[in-house]
């Protein structure tokens, strides 16, 4: 049967799920499948395909030596994966930590990523979902259908806050991928979709406020090793949540409060390379020898 | 609210959905309106692709476009060396353009038979396109939708024999606009679709009175 899934925000999806005792993959998918009009498996090989080019991308990143066209990133996935066992946070989160800077600097090099929500914040989601597989021995089916919970809530952020780092600063960006990840995790662990909701919103208030300031213009400093910072975040909410530990402001409360802060954001600091990190000394030399005097 | 996949996806070539992504976009929209292989690109680029093209490879992934890579294809990093191979000559300059979207770009393409078409489009989010200027036209391009193009004389009918005609065969416009530089002289329309129209449907549109060129685009 097609039920016709409709929400507005992660209150009414969950609500949803309680409802009619459904995953919210599942309802997300039935969703895609009514406003797409496509069947079911040409949905689900789509997101097959988003996921093989991902762990390809974590491969590639972990063993990636090449600097990017500015040459201020490139290789700092492949110290931290090899460190990995000797670190304070273990070797599973210092690997997703690798696994997202390895991922963006995939992107740096104009290799082929998938954007999730964006190109900027693209290393999250993969790094936090692989690092679960590796760690569970989850099967790529079931990742495919935890891609699906992520992508409905970074649906909602986008419709009640915004994804973009022009328009909310990182907090967007980086903050809705965590925010999709920690969602993810849970459900993967077999948490519930109250909990599902709850990591999010631990997720997304721990990186409000993060603004847009990148080096040159560039997706680079302080984008890439960010991406490791926000998987640990996105882990962190999860395991807070499985844990017990619940966010005393509601996840679409916690949404909201970032359109709010995003609205409030000066221009300088969303994506304009006018504030914040990319006018610092050291930014302004990078920018000079990177462009000369500009134009 | 977009759908799954605008979220999770797409997939593409780094480092960035509106200056890398977006600009092959540009770039293969270009080398659609002009209909043949280019064999010379000047491309003109203001605002934040002026300041930062280098560093994000806005100029390979035009390059590309014009080449008719598509935004997840690994050759996009070589793309100018692929432009010497091919043929195409290609030049970049920086320019302002005042109030113009940050991302923008003109292209100016001339084909192998001489043909030559000048394309502004911006790229404006998330690997999303708008081309809004094509040979002094204004127009309302996305590429998400199969457009169909004519020029015509600006007199009354057109549009209705073009809508008949894809009427007739069952396409719908989804969103169109008409545009003209002067009153009876001559008018550009275009149509985004929901469906690609069959050649024999472009064919007809072609025929059709004071049409003077009809062509389709493919969405991309």
């Amino acid at each position: 049967m097609k039920v016709i899934v409709n929400f507005g925000t992660i209150r009414e999806l969950i609500e949803l799920a309680e409802q009619q005792g459904a995953s919210l993959h599942e309802l997300i998918i039935q969703r895609e499948m009514h406003d797409s009009q496509q069947e079911r498996n040409e949905i689900l090989s789509r997101m097959e395909v988003n996921w093989q080019v991902m762990k390809a991308s974590i491969e590639r990143g972990v063993a990636n030596t090449e600097k990017s066209l500015s040459g201020l990133t490139g290789g700092d996935a492949k110290k931290i994966f090899a460190y990995r066992r000797q670190g304070y946070m273990g070797e599973r989160v210092l690997a997703a930590a690798a696994y997202a800077v390895g991922i963006s600097e995939v992107n740096a090099v104009m290799g082929r990523i998938v954007a999730c929500p964006t190109a900027g914040s693209c290393g999250i989601v993969p790094a936090a979902l692989y690092a679960a597989q590796q760690e569970r021995g989850l099967a790529d089916e079931v990742i495919v259908k935890a891609l699906f919970t992520a992508a409905g809530i970074g649906m909602v952020v986008d419709q009640n806050a915004s994804i973009a780092g022009a328009e909310g600063g990182c907090q967007a960006e980086c903050g809705t991928a965590a925010g999709m990840a920690a969602g993810a995790l849970v459900e993967l662990a077999g948490g519930t979709p109250q909990q599902v909701g709850n990591a999010v919103a631990l997720a997304i208030k721990n990186l409000l406020g993060l603004v847009c300031d990148p080096v040159a213009g560039l997706v680079e400093v302080p984008c890439v090793k960010r991406n490791g910072f926000a998987a640990v975040v996105a882990m962190l909410a999860a395991d807070m949540t499985l844990s017990g530990v619940d966010s005393v402001i509601p996840v679409d409360e916690v949404i909201e409060a970032m359109n709010r802060i995003g609205k409030a954001l000066p221009k300088s600091l969303r994506e304009t390379s006018e504030g914040g990190l990319a006018v610092t000394k050291t930014a302004q030399l990078i920018e000079k020898k990177l462009y000369g005097s500009g134009i | 609210m977009h759908g799954v996949f605008d979220i999770v996806g797409p997939v593409m070539i780094g480092p960035s959905s509106s200056h890398t992504a977006g600009a092959v976009r540009l770039g293969l929209m270009a080398r659609k309106i002009l209909g043949e292989v280019p064999a010379k690109a000047e491309i003109n680029l203001h605002g934040s692709f002026a300041r930062t093209y280098r560093g994000h490879g806005t100029d390979k992934a035009l390059i590309a476009g014009i080449l008719g890579f598509n935004p997840e294809d690994e050759r996009i990093r070589d793309a100018l060396a692929i432009a010497g191979e091919k043929g195409l000559d290609f030049c970049f300059q920086t320019v302002n353009l005042e109030e113009a979207h940050p991302n923008t770009a003109v292209i100016f393409l001339t084909g192998q038979s001489g043909r030559s078409v000048r394309v502004l489009g911006a790229s404006v989010g998330g690997g999303n396109i708008i081309i809004s200027n094509i040979d002094g036209y204004q127009v309302e391009l996305t590429g998400q939708y199969p457009a169909l193009i004519t020029i015509h004389r600006d007199c009354p009918g057109v549009i209705t024999e073009v809508t008949r005609i894809l009427a007739h065969a069952a396409v719908n416009v989804a969103f169109m606009r008409v545009s003209r530089q002067n009153r009876g002289e001559t008018a550009m329309m275009i149509m985004e679709l929901d469906e690609q129209p069959a050649p024999e449907v472009i064919a007809e549109c072609q025929m059709a009175e004071a049409v003077q060129y009809a062509f389709a685009i493919p969405a991309i």
